[in-house]
């Protein structure tokens, strides 16, 4: 991984009022790699990815996109850049069709003389074969989403971010819903789009799960980042500290069997 | 769920064709149609509500509640309501009423004028329900009063009268008002006469015409509408948006779906409704009252909700809401035929509203798998 940085964040700060959500984080992500945003509940974690995708603008730090400083005035600017993001819970509308959902905002149309209507053959045929890349088999690109599991909901939104040329993509905790089996699967779809070149930040509070999958991970705590290390260079339990703050975490898990 | 072959979840049950032909939002009203058809013509076959002028009664009573059903469908789907509706159409009427009748200005600038007018408040409906983020039952309750009061108001000051009449003199040899207030296919009508078909007059002025002598542009607005917006809402990116806007507003922002502007177009769309409504009533019976439209608000969302779709938006049919119209029509006009008391009507009303609720309750269970 010598490769230059999609996305460098530095030294962002952001404050809402009188409270600093995020004192200096720094972070940056390459092409083909997972890299987890390790944090307990409020540690920043989602100040930042929503910094990063155009949501907030930070009070402080620079954003360097490409090695270009870059201001993103809203999430559209930052989807158009190539930052996707996928929301744990706000991604797709159940009551519409896979495909309905998956071209959402970007429609397919056909001319009929003057008129353009939606071109449900192209974009049935694309839904279907972008979700077999992902491993799902639909039973209908026109069944509603409500019918899926939450993993497969999940894949359809990383397919869809995939499909529309993301280069980078943040998963706002995308498996803390899920059962085991899909888990797994969304954990194994993230293999699969690392492979095709996209940067991944994977936000999550579980240390197996970031483990599986991650080649780097950084740890943010009380709106500070503890570090960044690569894989192998950090054990889980070292993780697992990090994120809680250390001592009280190690007491904690001492009186629980090291089960946590 | 991860089969990267081409083999079936052994957990999913195949869906029977009938367990798919329950979850499209029509089937109630398709079924109710068939009922509703079934006990009149059993009921009220031979009282002349199937001969045509029966037909054409019904039909215009039903295509009526159409027109206005439409707007109410599609805003309903973007996930909002419109309670002003029938204010509107008392408003719209007025307003024709006062700019030819009082001032005296040809008709089609009164005609045209008022939807101007009328598209206007319904945009600023929309604007006040976005920025303020305020229910939409709330801010269109405030404009049912205020629209009202308005339509009470203002002939009373100028005319010193509630009803203005003298709209079918002013109307005569205009241009546009034909479009709202006439009537086509005459000749098509005079041929099934002579043919047989239907009836003609056998005395009285207009001996040897058809009794029905042309279908009313109220219907074929009606039909129009509902045919524009059934595509625009199925086979369009914008219906697309239409339904991501009611389906879920911040997960369809997220993807750049312009929300707000689909929802104020959509609080217009059903101002323009409206104004259709009472353009067709003004011109047809001349006059316009104050108190025109009372309640059409709460019919034209019963037969929304008949027609299958969901109070909370994101789910519903053009179609559905057409044939939610057309029970309406048909049973108004057929406890008439039948000689049932007409304040039964009522009764009917809410207790097939109260069924339909909750079969559209029981679909969405279906549709999204909840349990």
């Amino acid at each position: 991984m010598t490769t230059e940085p999609i996305i460098e964040m530095r030294n962002i700060e952001k404050h809402f009022g009188p409270v600093i959500a995020l004192n200096g984080v720094s972070f940056d992500i390459r092409a083909g790699e997972c890299h987890c945003l390790l944090g307990d509940n409020g540690a920043g974690k989602s100040t930042f990815i929503k910094t990063m995708a155009g949501v907030h603008k930070p009070t402080g730090g620079e954003i360097l996109f490409g090695g270009q400083a870059m201001h993103f005035d809203s999430p559209r600017d930052a989807m158009e850049a190539g930052i996707a993001t996928v929301y744990q819970d706000l991604a797709m509308i159940p009551l519409m069709s896979v495909t309905r959902n998956f071209w959402m905002g970007r429609e397919p149309v056909r001319k009929v003389g003057p008129f353009k209507f939606l071109d449900f053959k192209t974009a049935n045929d694309v839904t279907m074969s972008e979700m077999r890349k992902m491993g799902i088999n639909l039973r209908s690109p026109q069944q509603a989403v409500g019918t899926l599991s939450g993993g497969e909901r999940q894949t359809v939104a990383i397919a869809r971010a995939v499909h529309f040329g993301a280069k980078v993509l943040i998963l706002d905790e995308p498996t803390s819903a899920l059962g085991v089996r899909q888990t797994a699967n969304v954990l194994s779809t993230i293999d699969r789009v690392r492979k095709t070149g996209i940067g991944i930040v994977f936000i999550t509070h579980n240390v197996r799960h970031a483990m599986a999958v991650g080649d780097r991970f950084t740890v943010l705590n009380r709106g500070k980042t503890l570090g960044t290390a690569a894989r192998g260079e950090i054990t889980p339990e070292a993780l697992q500290d990090l994120m809680a703050g250390g001592q009280e975490m190690a007491a904690l898990e001492g009186s629980l069997g090291g089960t946590v | 769920m991860s089969n990267t072959d081409a083999t079936v979840d052994e957990r999913i049950k195949e869906t029977s064709k009938l367990r798919k032909a329950l979850i499209r939002p029509e089937l109630g009203a398709i079924v109710g149609t068939v009922a509703v058809f079934a006990f009149f013509i059993i009921f009220a076959g031979d009282s002349g509500m199937f001969n045509a002028q029966g037909v054409l009664n019904w039909s215009t009573v039903s295509a009526q509640f159409m027109i206005i059903a439409v707007g109410a469908c599609m805003l309903m789907i973007a996930g909002e309501f419109d309670l002003s509706v029938g204010s509107m159409i008392g408003f719209a009427g007025m307003s024709i009423a006062i700019i030819s009748v009082t001032l005296g200005w040809p008709i089609w600038v009164a005609i045209l004028l008022t939807f101007a007018l009328c598209i206007a408040i319904g945009a600023l409906n929309g604007i006040i329900v976005v920025r303020t983020g305020l229910p939409s039952f709330i801010v269109t309750l405030a404009f049912l009063f205020i629209l009202r009061g308005f339509t009470i108001f203002f002939p009373q000051l100028i005319e010193r009268r509630t009803i203005i009449g003298g709209i079918s003199e002013a109307a005569e040899g205009d241009w546009l008002a034909p479009l709202f207030g006439g009537k086509v296919g005459d000749g098509f009508f005079i041929w099934l006469g002579d043919l047989g078909v239907i009836e003609v007059f056998s005395r009285g002025t207009r001996a040897g015409q058809p009794v029905v002598d042309g279908i009313p542009m109220l219907i074929i607005w009606a039909l129009g509408l509902v045919a524009i917006a059934h595509i625009i809402l199925t086979r369009t990116q914008f219906g697309n948006w239409v339904f991501a806007a009611g389906g879920d507003a911040q997960a369809a922002r997220y993807v750049g779906v312009p929300v707000n502007r689909v929802k104020i177009q959509m609080f217009m769309f059903t101002a323009f409704c409206a104004c259709v409504f009472a353009t067709c009533q003004v011109i047809e019976f001349g006059s316009a009252g104050a108190d025109r439209g009372l309640l059409k608000e709460f019919e034209a969302i019963i037969a929304v909700v008949i027609g299958g779709a969901l109070l909370t938006g994101g789910y519903g049919s053009v179609i559905g809401a057409a044939l939610g119209a057309l029970i309406f029509g048909v049973v108004q006009q057929g406890l008439f035929f039948a000689g049932v008391e007409s304040s039964l009507f009522r009764v009917f009303l809410g207790v097939i509203l109260l069924f339909a609720v909750i079969l559209n309750t029981y679909i969405r269970r279906i549709i999204t798998g909840e349990r």
